[in-house]
C-alpha cells in the first residue's frame, strides 16, 4: 500500500540512494508494467511473462488498462509520463517508440542485447524498429500477421461452401451463408477494425508494392489512383457481409461470433487466434485460417513491443534488464505466442509445437522477408505517424459508415491528408 | 391548489387517471435501465439471449455478483471490483468533506464579510464550474508530479477537491445570501468574531445546503472516471476505473451478467445516497440554490 | 434560528470601542479575505493557470508531450479545415439544443403533473431523479444494450411479432447523434423536474388562487401565471443543462464511442482523441481553447444577470 505514502517520489529516491550506496549486487526490484493485454487469450499469454519475471525474484506490478485498441492506456502513459512517474516498461509499437525517444524518457537495453546477440538474432526489419538513434530502448513480444481470415468450418460446410480464395467468391458465398441464416463476415465497426479489413483490401488490390506507396511514402498519386478507389469501393460493399450490430462491438466480441457459430469468417490479423486458443479450439479442425484472399504471399505485420522507461533505482533498473531478456527467451516466445496466436519475434525458435497457422505465418514472414513483400501495419501505427493515421482512420471509417460519401471523394481527402502530413 | 381537478365529474376521473398513466410511464422509462441491469446480473449467461432483456430470470442466481465483487478479471488481476471499491471510499470520502467545508467558509465569507471585489472573487471562482476537465488534464498530470503526488489517492483527493470548490462555493453562497444579514450585523456590533458568527449561526441553519453540497460532490466524484484513469495506478484506481477495465475485458463469451453486477456494485453507493436523501437533496435544493 | 446562540445575547462579550480599530479587530477584517485565499489562489492557478497554459500550447506544434515551439495560429487555421471538428460542432449544436430544450420540456411537464397531490409522489419523485446519481460509465453498457438492434428494444419488439419495427439508431450514422440525447435526456430530466418541482412549491398559493376565482382554467392559470413565475428557475436550469451538454464525455464514449465513424463526436471528444491518442497536442489545445470559447459565451450572461440581481437584492 505504498500509495497511501504522501510523497512516493521522494521515497523512492531517498530508498533509491540509501541502496545505490550499499551495495550493488543483484537485488529483488519492481516492474510495473502498462498493457492492453486484457482479453481472455492476451491476459493469460502475459502472465506466461509475469511468471517468469517472479521465478527470477522480482515483483510484476501488473497495470492493465482495457479499452480502445490501448487508447486509454496511451492516455494513462502520457499522463504518468508528464507527471514524471511513468511506469518502468509500457507496450509501446511501432513509430511510437522513435516519438518517446526524441522526448528522452526511455533506458537504454544495449547491455541485455549484446549479451542476448539481439542483432544476429532478430529480423533487421525488427531490430529497426526496437532503436532508437543506434540504442535498443524496447525489446519485441511477437509478429502478429494483419492480413488473415478465420472461417468456421461447420458453418461453411452448413452452407455449403468453401473458404474464398477471391473477394467474387467471398460475396457469392456470402449470399449463401445469408440464405443459410448465418452473418458471413463478423466486424466490430471501431475505426481501427475497419482500418484492419480495409488495409487487408488494399494489400489484395494492390499489391506490397502499391501499398508501400501509399500506406508508408503517403504518396499523393497513389492514394487517389483507381486502384485505391476500387479497394474503397470493394470495402464498402463488404458492408452487406456483416451484421447491423456490428457498430462499437469489440473484435473478440466478433470472433466470438465466428467460435459460435453465428458467423462465418471475420478479417482479422493473428490475435483472433488467441479468441480461438482460449476457448479450447483446435486450429485446422474447429477453425480455420488463410491469408486474406489476393494476399498469399504478402505479409502485413504489427510487432508487439514493450518499451523501457529510464528508471534510476539499481533494483528497478535489475528488473528491466531482467524483463528484456526473459522476453527474448525461447521459453516465454514459444509459451506467450502460443497463446497470443503470433509468432516469434525470433525466428530461430523450433515451431514443430505451433499449430499449422502459426507455422503458416512463420514461413510466409520469411518468404515475405526474402521477396520484399513484407509490410507495416497502417492500422496499427507501424506504418505511419500517429496523427496521420488519426487522419486516415477518419476518412477510412467515416466512408465505411456514410451513405453519401463516395469512393472517389474517399480517396481524394486521403490525398489531402497525406498531403498535410507534408 | 387543493381540489383543483378533484371535482368528482367523470370527465375529472379520466383526467386524473391519466394523470397517474402518465407519471407511471414516465416512471417505466426512467427505471428500464436499471431494471435490465438488476434483471440480467441476476440471469445465468445462458438465459441471456436477444430480445429478453426484460424478461425475469428463471433459475436467478448470486453467482455474477460474487463474481464481479471478488473474481472477475481484468487482464491478470482476478479480483473483481471489490478492492477497488474501497480505493473509490478512500478518495471520495475526504474529497467531499474538505471541498464542502471549504465551500461553507467561501460562501460565508463572500456573503456576509462583503468586501470590495467579494463579487469579482466569487465570479471568478464560478468558472471553475465550466471549465472542460479534459483540459486540465496534462497541467494536472505536470503539477501532480511537481507536488510529488501522482498516482496517489492524495493526488486524486487533492484533484477532486480543487475542481469541487466552485461547485460547493456556489452552492454555499446562494444559500447565505437568503440568510438575513440583520442578524449577523447585531452579532458583529456585539464583537463576535468570523468564526464565531459562522459557528454559532451560519451553520446550525445550513443542514439543508450541507446535504445538497454533499450528495452533489459526492455524486461527481463517485461517478468520475476520467482523472480516475488519467491519475491512479494500478492500485489506486478508483471503482469506475475497475468497472471500465472490467466491462471492456472479455474472455472469449461475454459475461453480460458479471458486467451488469459490477455496474450495479459500482453505482450502489450513489444510489443509495439518493434514494434515503434524495428527499433533503430536493428540500436543500428549494431552499436557496434554486434562486436565479 | 434560536436568538439564544447569538453572542448578541450572552454577557461578556467584548465589544469594540469606537474609534481606531484595535489590531484584533482589524485582524477579523482581513479574516475573511484570509479564508478565501487559498480558494482564489487554486483557482487563479488550477483554472485560470491552466487556461493559458493550454492556450499556449495551442500556439505551439506540440505532438505527443508539450512542446514549446511555437507556430502562432496555424493549429487553429488546421481545426477549420477539419471536417470532422466541424462535425463535432454541429453535433454540439444538435445534441445540446435538443438536449436542453426536451429536458426543460419533459422536466416542466412531470414537475407539474407531480404537483397535483399525487399518492406515491415521494417515490415516483425518486424514480425520476435517480438516474442523475449514475454515470454514464455505469449505464453505458445498459444503454449500448437497449439501443443495439441485433440485442436490444428492436430485437425485443421484433420477438413480440412486430417484424418490421426498427429502431437502429445507434447504427445510422445521420441519426446516432440522436440516441446521445434520448441517453442525456433520460439522465439529467428528473434533476430538472427536481428543480422545478421545487420552484412550483415555492409559488404563493394566493396568486393561484386569485385566478382561480377568476375562472380561469387550469391549463391557461399553469400558462399565464405559473410557468411565468419559474423563469428564474429555468436560467438556472438552462445553465445547468448547457454545461452538461458542454462537457458530455462518458456518455459519449460508453454508448457510441463517437462512430459510427466519427457521426457522433462532439467537441469533448474531439480534444480527448486528438490530444491523448493521436498525438496532437497542439490542435488537441486549439479545439480546447474553442469550447472554452463556448462555455464563456454561455457564462458572461449568466454571470452578468446574477451578480446584477444581487445587487438589486
Amino acid at each position: 500500500m505504498h500509495a497511501l505514502t504522501p510523497f512516493p517520489l521522494f521515497r523512492k529516491t531517498l530508498l533509491g540512494l540509501t541502496v545505490a550506496a550499499a551495495m550493488s549486487t543483484a537485488q529483488a526490484g519492481e516492474v510495473e508494467v502498462l498493457h492492453w493485454w486484457t482479453s481472455g487469450g492476451e491476459a493469460q499469454a502475459v502472465g506466461v511473462l509475469k511468471d517468469l519475471v517472479e521465478a527470477e525474484g522480482h515483483s510484476w506490478e501488473d497495470f492493465a488498462v482495457a479499452g480502445g485498441a490501448g487508447d486509454s492506456a496511451m492516455t494513462v502513459l502520457k499522463s504518468r509520463a508528464m507527471s514524471g512517474n511513468p511506469p518502468s516498461a509500457a507496450q509501446i509499437n511501432g513509430p511510437e517508440i522513435q516519438e518517446w525517444g526524441e522526448l528522452g524518457l526511455l533506458g537504454n537495453l544495449d547491455e541485455v542485447a549484446e549479451q542476448g546477440d539481439w542483432d544476429e538474432l532478430l529480423p533487421d526489419v525488427i531490430a529497426d524498429m526496437m532503436r532508437y538513434e543506434g540504442n535498443y530502448v524496447a525489446v519485441p513480444v511477437n509478429v502478429h500477421r494483419v492480413n488473415w481470415l478465420w472461417a468456421n468450418p461447420e458453418v461453411l460446410e452448413d452452407a455449403g461452401v468453401e473458404l474464398p480464395t477471391s473477394w467474387d467468391e467471398m460475396f457469392d458465398i456470402g449470399e449463401q451463408l445469408r440464405e443459410a441464416g448465418y452473418v458471413p463476415l463478423a466486424h466490430g465497426g471501431q475505426p481501427w477494425q475497419d482500418a484492419t479489413v480495409f488495409e487487408s483490401l488494399v494489400l489484395s488490390l494492390g499489391g506490397s508494392d502499391f501499398y508501400r506507396k501509399a500506406f508508408v511514402d503517403l504518396d499523393v498519386e497513389t492514394l487517389e489512383s483507381d486502384t485505391m478507389i476500387e479497394a474503397l469501393q470493394t470495402f464498402k460493399r463488404l458492408r452487406d457481409l456483416m451484421d447491423e450490430g456490428m457498430p462499437g462491438r469489440d473484435w473478440n466480441l466478433a470472433t466470438s461470433m465466428v467460435i459460435n457459430g453465428d458467423a462465418a469468417m471475420q478479417l482479422m490479423g493473428d490475435w483472433a487466434k488467441g479468441e480461438f486458443i482460449a476457448a479450447g479450439l483446435e486450429a485446422g479442425e474447429d477453425y480455420v485460417c488463410s491469408p486474406v484472399p489476393g494476399t498469399e504471399s504478402d505479409f502485413i505485420f504489427n510487432i508487439d513491443s514493450f518499451a523501457m522507461f529510464r528508471v534510476t533505482e539499481p533494483e528497478a533498473q535489475e528488473a528491466q534488464q531482467t524483463l528484456a531478456r526473459l522476453v527474448l527467451e525461447p521459453e516465454f516466445q514459444e509459451a506467450f505466442n502460443k497463446v497470443k496466436g503470433s509468432i516469434p519475434a525470433r525466428p530461430d525458435l523450433d515451431m514443430s509445437e505451433f499449430d499449422s497457422c502459426a507455422q503458416q505465418s512463420l514461413e510466409d514472414f520469411e518468404q515475405a522477408r526474402d521477396g520484399d513483400t513484407l509490410v507495416p501495419s497502417m492500422a496499427h501505427r507501424m506504418a505511419m505517424n500517429s496523427d496521420v493515421q488519426g487522419a486516415f482512420f477518419d476518412i477510412i471509417t467515416n466512408y465505411f459508415n456514410s451513405a453519401e460519401m463516395t469512393a472517389e471523394q474517399a480517396a481524394e481527402r486521403l490525398a489531402r491528408a497525406a498531403e498535410a502530413a507534408g | 391548489m387543493d381540489n383543483v381537478i378533484r371535482r368528482r365529474t367523470i370527465g375529472a376521473r379520466v383526467a386524473r387517471f391519466s394523470l397517474y398513466a402518465v407519471l407511471i410511464l414516465a416512471a417505466l422509462f426512467y427505471l428500464m435501465p436499471l431494471v435490465v441491469m438488476l434483471i440480467t446480473s441476476v440471469k445465468p449467461l445462458e438465459e441471456i439471449t436477444p430480445g429478453t432483456l426484460l424478461s425475469l430470470p428463471r433459475e436467478p442466481t448470486l453467482a455474477p455478483w460474487v463474481k464481479a465483487w471478488g473474481e472477475a478479471c481484468t487482464g491478470m488481476r482476478c479480483e473483481g471490483v471489490g478492492g477497488y471499491f474501497y480505493n473509490s471510499i478512500a478518495i471520495v470520502v475526504p474529497a467531499v468533506l474538505i471541498s464542502t467545508a471549504i465551500g461553507a467558509l467561501n460562501g460565508y465569507a463572500l456573503t456576509k464579510w462583503r468586501f470590495k471585489g467579494s463579487e469579482l472573487v466569487f465570479a471568478l471562482m464560478l468558472f471553475g464550474c465550466f471549465i472542460p476537465f479534459q483540459v486540465v488534464l496534462l497541467p494536472m498530470a505536470q503539477t501532480l508530479g511537481w507536488l510529488g503526488l501522482s498516482s496517489s489517492r492524495a493526488g486524486l483527493i487533492l484533484v477532486h477537491v480543487v475542481f469541487g470548490i466552485a461547485f460547493t462555493t456556489l452552492f454555499f453562497r446562494n444559500f447565505y445570501v437568503a440568510v438575513p444579514t440583520e442578524l449577523i450585523s447585531a452579532a458583529k456590533l456585539d464583537g463576535a468574531g468570523f468564526f464565531r458568527i459562522f459557528w454559532r449561526i451560519l451553520l446550525p441553519v445550513s443542514a439543508p445546503i450541507v446535504v445538497v453540497s454533499v450528495i452533489w460532490q459526492f455524486t461527481q466524484i463517485w461517478n468520475d472516471f476520467l482523472f480516475g484513469v488519467a491519475f491512479s495506478a494500478h492500485d489506486t484506481q478508483p471503482v469506475t476505473v475497475a468497472l471500465n477495465n472490467l466491462v471492456n475485458t472479455s474472455t472469449g463469451a461475454k459475461e453480460y451478467n458479471v458486467d451488469m453486477a459490477a455496474a450495479m456494485i459500482a453505482a450502489l453507493p450513489t444510489l443509495v445516497v439518493y434514494v434515503l436523501a434524495g428527499k433533503y437533496f430536493v428540500r436543500g435544493l428549494t431552499a436557496g440554490s434554486v434562486k436565479g | 434560528m434560536k436568538p439564544a446562540s447569538t453572542p448578541a445575547a450572552r454577557p461578556g462579550v467584548i465589544v469594540p470601542r469606537a474609534g481606531r480599530p484595535s489590531p484584533a479587530a482589524r485582524f477579523q477584517d482581513w479574516l475573511p479575505r484570509l479564508v478565501l485565499s487559498p480558494s482564489i489562489a487554486i483557482s487563479l492557478f488550477f483554472v485560470y493557470g491552466f487556461m493559458l497554459w493550454t492556450f499556449i500550447l495551442s500556439l505551439t506544434s506540440s505532438r505527443m508531450l508539450p512542446s514549446y515551439e511555437f507556430v502562432g495560429f496555424a493549429q487553429y487555421a488546421r481545426l477549420m479545415t477539419s471536417d470532422r471538428w466541424w462535425v463535432a460542432s454541429t453535433n454540439l449544436v444538435v445534441f445540446g439544443g435538443l438536449f436542453v430544450a426536451i429536458c426543460l420540456v419533459l422536466g416542466l411537464l412531470l414537475a407539474i403533473l407531480l404537483d397535483q397531490r399525487i399518492r406515491q409522489e415521494g417515490a415516483l419523485r425518486t424514480l425520476y431523479l435517480y438516474p442523475m446519481a449514475l454515470s454514464f460509465i455505469v449505464t453505458g453498457v445498459v444503454w449500448k444494450w437497449l439501443l443495439n438492434p441485433g440485442l436490444g428494444i428492436q430485437a425485443m419488439v421484433r420477438g413480440w411479432g412486430f417484424e418490421n419495427f426498427r429502431f437502429d439508431w445507434l447504427v445510422d450514422p445521420d441519426m446516432a447523434v440522436y440516441t446521445l440525447v434520448i441517453a442525456a435526456v433520460w439522465q439529467a430530466s428528473g434533476f430538472v423536474m427536481a428543480l422545478f418541482l421545487a420552484g412550483l412549491r415555492g409559488i404563493d398559493d394566493s396568486i393561484l388562487k386569485a385566478a382561480q376565482l377568476d375562472g380561469a382554467s387550469l391549463p391557461r392559470i399553469y400558462w399565464r401565471v405559473v410557468i411565468p413565475c419559474l423563469r428564474p428557475v429555468v436560467f438556472s436550469a438552462v445553465m445547468i443543462l448547457s454545461h452538461i451538454a458542454i462537457k458530455s464525455f462518458d456518455l459519449v464514449v460508453a454508448l457510441t464511442g463517437g462512430g459510427p465513424g466519427y457521426a457522433s463526436d462532439l467537441p469533448a471528444t474531439f480534444m480527448y482523441a486528438h490530444a491523448f491518442t493521436r498525438a496532437q497536442i497542439g490542435l488537441g489545445s486549439a479545439s480546447a481553447m474553442l469550447m472554452l470559447g463556448g462555455v464563456l459565451a454561455i457564462l458572461v450572461p449568466y454571470l452578468y444577470s446574477e451578480l446584477r440581481s444581487r445587487r438589486h437584492g
